[in-house]
């Protein structure tokens, strides 16, 4: 059996099922203080003093410093997104200085022996605070004479980012159908379940720091710019490490902040966040306020979208904060032609926390606006959404297809996907069913939800990079090492955070090398070990990493295959190479394994003329094109006219995610995709007053789906190949997320479109549903 | 977060837990399961300078019969009052609500009495014990024992009638005879959420008509409250489903409901309405 | 200090612990049993579910001093080889019920107290019985799955001599 397709059980799982974990918080080596952080009560206040002196007399309390004490040191947080030339990057410490601008920022810092001393000193730190104008509303900080986030900058706009094609006025004049809407996607905490935590231990001039990161690569490179301690001096380890949705791929105040006292105290310092602190200091998500405009001709046809975004940056520009709502961009078009397409956004300073990516990053913000106007364009002309959506999307014939925001979408077939969402689903069944509630006016009413979404992932294109500003390549490294014994090392610049990597990549080179799946391990998530990385996100692992894996595994049989046909005294293209051995085309006997091959090129004694011994390869992979999962997802959900609640009441979905390299784990992606984009359309939101306080800083009131909150699902796939690679991947990890918000929003909505509802704004909550429903018999 | 440091006593008896109550002062708080002082300690928004455990008073866990009513002992923890067969028989309301508090871990730790005394409006069982008419037991080492009547034990938000020195040490209910209906319809997000709304019946029906009625509503006020006006609409009248229906229109009368993240005012009266018709329909459906 | 003896997975420990030393953090920094980790500040998450004398408790909201005199469960005591044999992570194992597996060591021992209450479960019992729990990964299916897996297991293994 080939390993490529093969549900293989987990490698990762052993440690994990016993409680043998590395998860950085359980590293404690000897000698380790430990930080805790002051931080703003305030959303926006000037700190006129802060006094630490008293902390300082606290038992077990080593140093106690503030912003202003580490100024001349701490640098400013990178933003690797300068989007726009004229963007507008405010300075940003990794502990503030003399202003605040959102709750939760930090203020100053205990070092302590331990951790229950460090945080009963953080009562002993006085801050005096002049509060200033809060900025909460993204609209009216747009407007003229708003109360200023960053006062030297004299506006809250950050840049503004267009791009246009095609004839928006001719789509727009005349236009026999005209769909106007304003879509809020609320702020979401991307809430990992591993809190984040950071260990950084010195050693002279060396560092090595354990962070519970994404990005151990970019994290190293931007840790050395911000602090300037040589890039040589900083190793970074990424142990294990519990998710991280796009919360962790980013450089966090904290991590620069444990490199820097471990250098000051010269003793290993360790810093653990609480759930509170980390829903006030975790990056957000989303945010973002939508207006569209969608013209269409009467026969469906779509004509030309529209869109205006605002995008709520939080007080700082991250790591990638400017760019996430550009990469909705090319998005929102989806999956459907039309003549012309406008998208503009401008950033916005607010005093909250700084968004940056979250699972699907743009993507979903995008899928949301074009699959909600789908269903209200088929609604608008007493079609079917299924048949609208026909009408409007690229066949399976029209690939490649370079779509109107200007991607090249490689291979599809949506027609295939949905026929058998619909045969998995029952569509007309549950439609009888909806019908025959609505007739008896049933209490609890049936609505059914598309979404018909494509994404674009494997980033990324070094090329297109750049041509979007962005600050570094998407390429991804992967090394191969066969050893002497014909046992493989794996080595991989993409360190996973429970994505699997462990077992897929191991089934990869299996199958290119032909040695069995035990005997190949692969190594990651440590900058001494795996040198060159751009890390995890964006679905970007296997298509890219995942390839340059595979093109590392096909450079070692072409060594090998030169190797073996001098041992053989036959030519190369002589040979074939499969299950693990060479053979001489028409005479089986005469070969080599690959194991024979690896002794020979590590004695060397024996080796053809300019081939180094040894038998390893390095490759890094830059992919030409994105990868363009796509899939059609059926929700039906049963709404209580009585009290507004929702329940899913049966989820299909199907997924094209190319050629599948492990099964079980791609399943495993999407019902976990699918429960964060259900949760944002049912039940997520981060709420700040108006004061620009957090109000849902706990997991009692930022609420998350438990078990009993969701449905089984049901699950299955087209597999397409990617033409843009050759194992044919794509890429997984966000279109269950990407595709579910629209679907179970759609259903809501149409459940509810006999009683005058048009629309729900995110999370349906039970009150929102019910004030929707008010609102709509009373039109 | 880590909790603040305080004392620790850890009386053996009710004897010596009642001595040293007045001795660790205002600011003691008496901790039974935790589940609710936990997280409060946790995240440093309550400093005690004295926790008294009650952990080693056994004597403070039991559920017994008496005569007709029950005891159940402050101490007795979520998880063993909904599956003592006394309670479940002769108290089926409180083994039914405590079945929907948090989850089964903190159902393992917190306890009836903790509840109660937490007087957090929110919180499934201060609306049950209302809807009973149960009475709390109270004692101290200066007063000695005091029965105080549920209706008057829920002074305000998070706050009892209990004195600083007094300790909760046990809940009588009175038995359900024959021709009574319970129900608890709760309201909540999602699983482990608080309920926004909740509502506790017990109805007790002769002859098809309504001899007793009794509502609580939880998460309607400061305190949970009964819906008055329902049960005295109800009381005495032929059982229908138009009547229920007239009668649950009364059900926010002279509540102050809360508004907060999960629900405004309004919203909340609404649900009061429709919950207790609901609530009524399911304790009068057998 | 209060003194406090406890056994945990089959050891008995005595130490002298500050009152408000959260067990948790008394198995994690003073036993170094790290196998059970911390997800929140409020009894949501259940990440550190362990079984006190034998039923589950949050190990976040527990002092160190309540468990005096009694005994402890973690993930690492379920299979005392830490070989991962025990019927529920074989099963979490073989149904991929974990992604990062932070929630793990709590899912497990809450699926243990579920099993123990309730030997064969239906779909929703399961659900229900794990609403104190949350994972982000796995959007739950396979945890459902693994954890009637493993109860149909047991209940054979019980009944096999």
């Amino acid at each position: 059996m080939t390993e490529i397709g093969r549900a293989r059980l987990r490698s990762e799982d052993a440690r994990l099922v016993t409680g043998r974990t590395r998860w950085t918080d359980n590293l404690t080596p000897a000698g380790t203080l430990h930080v805790a952080y002051l931080r703003s009560p305030h959303a926006h206040a000037r700190i006129d003093r802060v006094d630490v002196e008293a902390a300082k007399g606290r038992p077990n309390v080593v140093a106690v410093l503030s912003g202003a004490d580490l100024a001349a040191e701490q640098g400013a947080l990178p933003c690797a997104w300068q989007v726009t030339e004229d963007m507008r990057l405010p300075a940003h410490p990794p502990m503030a200085v003399d202003e605040v601008r959102y709750a939760g920022e930090p203020v100053a810092c205990v070092v302590a022996r331990d951790r229950y001393s460090a945080v009963d000193a953080l009562e002993d730190i006085d801050v005096d605070y002049t509060p200033l104008p809060v900025v909460v509303d993204m609209e009216r900080a747009v407007q003229d004479g708003a109360d200023l986030v960053h006062g030297d900058m004299g506006t809250n706009e950050s840049y503004t980012w267009v791009f246009e094609q095609g004839d928006m006025d001719a789509a727009m004049r005349d236009a026999p159908v005209l769909l106007e809407r304003r879509f809020v996607q609320q702020r979401l905490i991307p809430t990992a379940m591993e809190p984040r935590a950071v260990l950084c231990e010195p050693d002279g001039e060396d560092f090595t720091l354990h962070s519970a990161t994404q990005i151990p690569h970019i994290l190293r490179l931007m840790l050395s710019v911000v602090t300037e301690i040589p890039e040589h001096r900083i190793r970074v380890v990424a142990p294990d490490v519990g998710g991280g949705f796009g919360s962790k791929l980013q450089v966090y105040g904290e991590e620069v902040l444990a490199l820097l006292l471990a250098r000051r105290l010269g003793r290993p310092v360790k810093w653990t966040e609480s759930r509170s602190e980390g829903n006030m200091a975790v990056h957000h998500g989303r945010d973002q306020i939508q207006r569209v405009a969608l013209a269409a001709d009467r026969d469906g046809r779509v004509r030309g979208l529209k869109v205006e975004l605002l995008a709520d940056m939080g007080a700082y520009l991250m790591l990638v904060t400017p760019g996430v709502p550009l990469l909705g961009a090319f998005m929102f078009p989806g999956i459907y032609k039309m003549d012309a397409y406008s998208f503009s956004c401008t950033g916005v300073f607010t005093n909250k926390t700084p968004t940056d990516a979250y699972r699907g990053a743009g993507r979903p913000e995008a899928t949301f606006a074009i699959e909600r106007l789908m269903d209200d364009l088929a609604a608008e002309l007493g079609v079917d959404p299924i048949e609208v959506r026909r009408r409007n999307w690229i066949t399976h014939e029209e690939f490649p297809y370079d779509s109107i925001a200007g991607l090249t979408y490689d291979t599809g077939n949506y027609e295939a996907a949905t026929d058998k969402a619909l045969a998995l689903f029952g569509y007309d069944e549950l439609r009888a069913e909806q019908d025959e509630r609505r007739e008896r006016r049933d209490p609890v009413q049936l609505g059914i939800g598309v979404s018909t979404y494509t994404e674009m992932c494997g980033l990324a294109p070094s090329r297109v990079l750049g041509s979007l500003a962005y600050g570094a390549g998407g390429w991804e490294h992967a090394s191969v090492r066969v050893l002497p014994s014909g046992k493989v090392e794996v080595v991989t610049g993409s360190s996973a955070h429970g994505q699997g990597h462990e077992t897929a990549w191991a089934q990869i080179a299996s199958d290119r090398l032909g040695v069995p799946f035990e005997d190949v391990k692969v190594l990651h998530g440590d900058t001494a070990v795996a040198p060159k990385g751009m890390d995890t996100y964006g679905s970007r692992s296997l298509a890219v990493g995942g390839v340059a894996l595979f093109r590392a595994c096909d450079k070692v049989v072409e060594k090998a295959r030169t190797i073996a046909a001098h041992l053989l005294e036959a030519s190369e293209d002589d040979l074939e190479f499969g299950g693990g051995r060479f053979s001489v085309k028409g005479v089986e006997e005469a070969g080599l394994t690959i194991q024979e091959v690896t002794q020979a090129a590590f004695a060397a004694h024996n080796l053809p003329d300019g081939v180094e011994p040894s038998l390893d390869s390095d490759v890094t992979h830059d992919p030409e094109n994105f990868s363009f999962p796509h899939g059609t997802h059926l929700c039906a959900v049963e709404v209580d006219t009585e009290t507004g609640f929702t329940k899913i009441r049966e989820y299909v979905a199907v997924d094209d995610v190319g050629t599948v390299v492990n099964p079980m784990i791609v399943e495993g992606q999407v019902h976990g995709g699918l429960a964060q984009g259900i949760a944002q359309a049912l039940y997520e939101e981060a709420v700040y007053d108006a004061d620009g306080n957090l109000t849902t800083t706990t997991m009692a009131d930022y609420l998350l789906p438990s078990a009993a909150d969701l449905p089984t699902f049901t699950t299955d796939r087209t597999e397409t190949p990617a033409a843009g690679n050759p194992l044919g991947v794509k890429g997984v990890g966000e279109a269950g997320t990407i595709a579910s918000t629209p679907a179970v929003v759609n259903a809501i909505v149409d459940a509810l479109r006999p009683f005058g509802v048009r629309d729900v704004p995110m999370p349906c909550t039970p009150e929102r549903v019910w004030t929707a429903l008010r609102e709509g018999g009373a039109r | 977060m880590i909790p603040p440091t305080f004392e620790y006593l850890r009386p053996e008896s009710l004897g010596e837990a009642l001595r040293m109550l007045p001795d660790a002062g205002e600011d003691a708080k008496v901790l039974a399961g935790g589940q609710s002082l936990m997280p409060l300690l946790r995240l440093r928004l309550a400093y005690p300078d004295t926790l008294v455990d009650l952990d080693r008073v056994a004597a403070l866990r039991e559920i017994r019969d008496d005569g007709d009513a029950l005891v159940v002992g402050a101490t007795a923890t979520h998880h063993q009052v909904m599956n003592d067969p006394l309670v479940r028989r002769f108290a089926p309301l409180v083994a039914a609500a405590t079945a929907t508090v948090a989850d089964p871990a903190v159902r393992h730790r917190g306890t009836f009495g903790g509840s109660l005394a937490h007087a957090d409006p929110a919180g499934d069982l201060p609306a049950v014990a209302l809807a009973l008419d149960a009475v709390m037991l109270a004692r101290s080492a200066s007063g000695g024992d005091r029965e105080i009547p549920a209706r008057d034990f829920f002074v305000d938000w998070m706050t009892t009638a209990l004195e600083p020195d007094e300790l909760l040490t046990g809940v009588r209910l009175p038995k359900a005879g024959p021709g009574w209906g319970f129900h608890y319809e709760k309201f909540h997000r999602t699983a482990q959420a608080w309920a926004i709304v909740g509502v506790a019946c017990a109805v007790r029906r002769v002859q098809g008509a309504v001899e007793d009625v009794r509502i609580g509503l939880t998460n309607m006020g400061s305190v949970p409250v009964r819906a008055s006006a329902v049960e005295e609409r109800l009381g005495g009248n032929a059982l229908s489903d138009g009547a229920l229906r007239e009668a649950s229109e009364l059900a926010a009368e002279d509540t102050a409901p809360p508004a907060d993240l999960h629900g405004s005012a309004e919203y909340r009266s609404h649900l009061a309405r429709v919950l207790t018709r609901r609530a009524l329909g399911a304790a009068t459906a057998r | 200090m209060p003194r406090i003896r406890v056994e945990v997975d089959g050891e008995t420990y005595e130490d002298d612990v500050e009152p408000r030393l959260l067990l948790v953090h008394y198995l994690r920094e003073r036993l170094g049993k790290v196998g059970t980790p911390v997800g929140c500040d409020t009894t949501n998450c259940g990440a550190c579910t362990v079984l006190l004398d034998g039923l589950s408790a949050k190990s976040c909201s527990v002092l160190a001093v309540q468990a005096d005199g009694r005994s402890v469960t973690t993930v690492e005591g379920l299979s005392l080889d830490g070989a991962g044999d025990h019927p529920l992570q074989r099963a979490f194992h073989r149904e991929h019920a974990l992604q990062c597996g932070y929630c793990t060591p709590g899912m497990i021992i809450a699926s243990l107290d579920l099993l123990r209450d309730n030997p064969d479960p239906s779909e929703a019992e399961v659900r229900e019985g794990l609403e104190g729990n949350l994972c982000r990964c796995t959007g739950y299916q396979n945890i459902v799955r693994a954890v009637r897996g493993a109860a149909a297991e047991m209940r054979t293994r019980e009944v096999a001599p």
